[in-house]
């Protein structure tokens, strides 16, 4: 069987969402925090329950909506989100208020509204979908899991139309508390000079994209959904070669046939040292493009490299500002994109044209 | 697709037992895992009562064999998973594409309430190590890495029904050819975070709870850790051990009704429970013993009960919520009362629904108020229902 992605929704920190040039105009940012560009939600939410939102609530409900817009889906068959650190507003909201007032006469509603499905479930109430809701929650593959959970509905037969999203709020706590961790550069930067810059640290960031998933081939489909597999903790770089070759055989591809490989280069010396070995093995020949320095350093950024992915093919064309080096095929047909977190877990997904 | 996948080991830690064994006695003792709070530093001490797990951290870290300065979420994973996985004693264990699918609902929450305090009276102070794995997924990996489980992880939180959401979508990893075995469930600690959250909705009982009772005021906060070990079909057949039973149905169904609250009919509840059944191909009067989901709020236990009538009138099978004991242990519920559905079925007994004495008006139906030994129980229905109007039914049943 084969599974199609059928639209795809972006809302981050570069002009992707809606009726957009493809990534023409980059956004620059000072600093080492990149910030969603949100849209106007009122077509989406209704204004008085918008108010009562966190951020990622409403990033979430809008992506998912429009995607399902531009497959022309009323109802999906299932809602499955992924999201490492959940309603982290609401979360820090609530903690806030017990320590400040002792435990006592809080509000319920960041409460109730800080459950990590809160985003699956806003979405699943406004359509009033009965179906099936789940959310993955598990660090740099909680998008993936999504993804593997969505293309197992597909597989059994009991649903179409899955409805799929990865989402990340970045809140000023989180932002100070991830500083402090080490998790980003010391001094600001521009994010076009992100992969420049050979030193420790990245970029934070946010974001929510959605894909609808069906096994339903139709010409205006924006591209096949290959294969996908996530990998922990390979002992060395062979074994992450093994895992990518493993994949592409299990689906009859060889190397030389994948126009480009995306990968999820973030800026940091000691992430970005596994794809600078790989770029001299086993992608050694491949047309090589990044995406972080547009869309920031999150968990679950790596559905806005699907958005990339299969927008290229859709469009027949590769944005200027993602190549790395020269394209054999300036309308790629097939990409790979490999992305690892803080080489803990490693992801691949193998997209195609229709 | 259609391959079955057994349950071929079970782990549980709640406050009325460190292990399956000691749960087991505490329901044919009859006895509650109530009590006044003494762990959690908050000033609803000695007003609300909770289902705590009776060891503290220093002595649960002993018996798990980690840091007591880790998460309690994950010292109460890891003594019911390696519980779970050590029961199934699977030959070649080693050799298997093995899973570990876990769920909680606020990942390394006791330990970031510590740091917060600190970190909000000055943003460069508060001990990292108590916030740098505060995520869901932190406490799965850190159990993962103990078990020597590498082939494939993940967490999933859906608030009170995650750990029943975990535990079946490890059994479709095995049905999709993906595992070959899969210890799946859930572990949540009791943190002030929940307490409060749950006491701003006024759904927590200053009494012991009495779920579905007429007068039922609410529910009681628990903490622990249940596990279930899946096979598959060729692994099933390597074990030295009977089977405990098959995963023969489930069903995640979405109320979307509101964030909170459960539609009036149960909506999501009837067909959670109806899509399971569905699954199983099996008929409400199969069903030999529903474990309810059974919070003891008026909500919950209203709309669950109206959905039961919808889906079984005339046939009751026998009931009970086992929160009654455990009290509700959020993320874990799932993971422990399926412990619970798979032991009813091996030894053959109904647990006991406490302090139940005034039937609801709306129901023709009263859980069972007495611990039932002898019982021919082949298939039970499990049902779990969260935030979010997220609400799953499994359907355990005799091989």
């Amino acid at each position: 069987m084969k599974i199609y992605i059928r639209s795809a929704a972006a809302i981050s920190a570069q002009r992707t969402f809606g009726d957009v040039p493809f990534l023409t105009e980059p956004v620059d940012y000072q600093g080492t925090r990149l910030t969603a560009i949100e849209p106007d939600y009122k077509e989406f939410v209704d204004p008085k329950l918008a108010r009562r939102m966190s951020r990622i609530i409403k990033m979430g409900v809008a992506a998912a909506l429009q995607c399902l817009k531009e497959a022309q889906v009323t109802m999906p068959g299932a809602i499955i989100t992924g999201t490492a650190l959940g309603c982290q507003e609401d979360t820090i909201s609530f903690l806030t208020r017990i320590i400040e007032l002792d435990e006592e006469m809080l509000p319920p509603t960041a409460f109730i509204q800080s459950t990590h499905n809160t985003v699956a479930a806003q979405i699943a109430l406004t359509l009033k979908c009965h179906q099936y809701n789940n959310t993955f929650v598990h660090k740099g593959i909680s998008f993936e899991s999504a993804l593997l959970d969505a293309t197992m509905l597909l597989n059994e037969g009991d649903a179409d139309n899955i409805l799929v999203g990865g989402t990340e709020e970045m809140t000023d706590t989180a932002f100070k508390i991830l500083t402090r961790l080490g998790l980003y550069k010391r001094w600001p930067l521009s994010n076009l000079d992100l992969l420049k810059t050979k030193s420790k640290g990245t970029i934070g960031s946010e974001g929510s994209v959605f894909f609808l998933l069906t096994e339903k081939s139709a010409a205006d489909n924006l591209a096949e959904l290959v294969a996908a597999c996530t990998f922990y903790r390979p002992k060395n770089i062979s074994d992450i070669e093994l895992n990518i070759n493993k994949l592409l055989d299990v689906n009859s591809i060889k190397m030389e046939d994948i126009d480009l490989v995306i990968t999820g280069k973030n800026g940091d010396l000691k992430n970005d040292g596994i794809y600078e070995i790989l770029g001299n093995s086993i992608f050694a020949n491949s047309s090589l493009a990044n995406y972080k320095h547009l869309s920031g350093e999150y968990p679950t950024s790596v559905s806005f490299a699907l958005w990339l992915a299969v927008n290229i093919i859709k469009r027949g064309e590769v944005p200027v500002i993602v190549a790395e080096n020269n394209l054999k095929n300036k309308s790629p047909k097939k990409i790979l994109i490999y992305n690892h977190y803080q080489n803990t877990y490693h992801s691949l997904m193998l997209v195609s044209a229709c | 697709m259609s391959s079955p996948v057994y349950v071929a080991g079970v782990g549980v830690i709640t406050a009325v037992g460190n292990n399956v064994a000691e749960n087991m006695a505490a329901f044919e003792r009859e006895e509650a895992g109530m009590g006044d709070i003494t762990l959690v530093n908050t000033i609803h001490r000695g007003v609300l009562p909770v289902a705590e797990v009776k060891l503290d951290n220093i002595q649960l870290a002993e018996l798990a064999g980690l840091s007591s300065k880790l998460s309690r979420t994950k010292l109460l994973s890891l003594v019911a998973a390696r519980e779970a996985l050590t029961d199934a004693a699977i030959p070649g264990f080693g050799e298997l594409r093995s899973g570990f699918i876990s769920a909680n609902t606020v990942g390394g929450m006791d330990k970031s309430e510590d740091f917060f305090v600190d970190f909000l009276n000055d943003n460069n102070k508060g001990k990292l190590r108590n916030v740098f794995d505060h995520e869901c997924g932190s406490m799965t990996e850190v159990v993962a890495d103990e078990l020597g489980i590498t082939d494939y992880m993940t967490t999933i939180s859906t608030a009170c029904s995650s750990s029943a959401n975990a535990i079946f979508y490890g059994a479709r990893l095995i049905k999709n050819g993906l595992l070959d075995m899969v210890i799946a469930g859930g572990a949540d600690a009791l943190v002030k975070f929940t307490l409060n959250g749950f006491n701003t909705l006024m759904i927590l009982d200053k009494e012991y709870c009495k779920p579905f009772d007429d007068n039922r005021e609410g529910l009681n906060l628990g903490e622990g850790a249940g596990y279930v070990v899946l096979v598959s079909e060729e692994v099933a057949r390597t074990l030295n051990k009977p089977l405990y039973c098959t995963l023969s149905g489930y069903n995640n169904s979405n109320d979307a009704y509101h964030q909170t609250a459960s539609s009036p009919d149960g909506t999501g509840s009837y067909l959670a429970m109806q899509g399971a059944l569905a699954k199983a191909g099996l008929q409400p009067t199969d069903i030999d013993y529903i474990n309810l989901h059974g919070t003891g709020t008026p909500n919950n236990d209203s709309a669950e009960g109206t959905a039961i009538k919808r889906l079984f009138e005339p046939n009751y099978p026998p009931m009970s919520s086992t929160k009654s004991f455990t009290g509700h242990t959020l993320g874990a519920s799932g993971g422990v009362e399926a412990v619970f559905a798979v032991l009813a079925i091996k030894n053959g007994v109904i647990y006991p629904n406490l302090r139940f004495k005034t039937p609801m008006k709306e129901l023709p139906f009263t859980p069972e108020t007495h611990y039932l030994k002898d019982q021919p129980v082949k298939n039970v229905l499990s049902n779990s229902f969260g935030f979010g109007g997220n609400c799953t039914s499994l359907i355990f049943s005799a091989v």
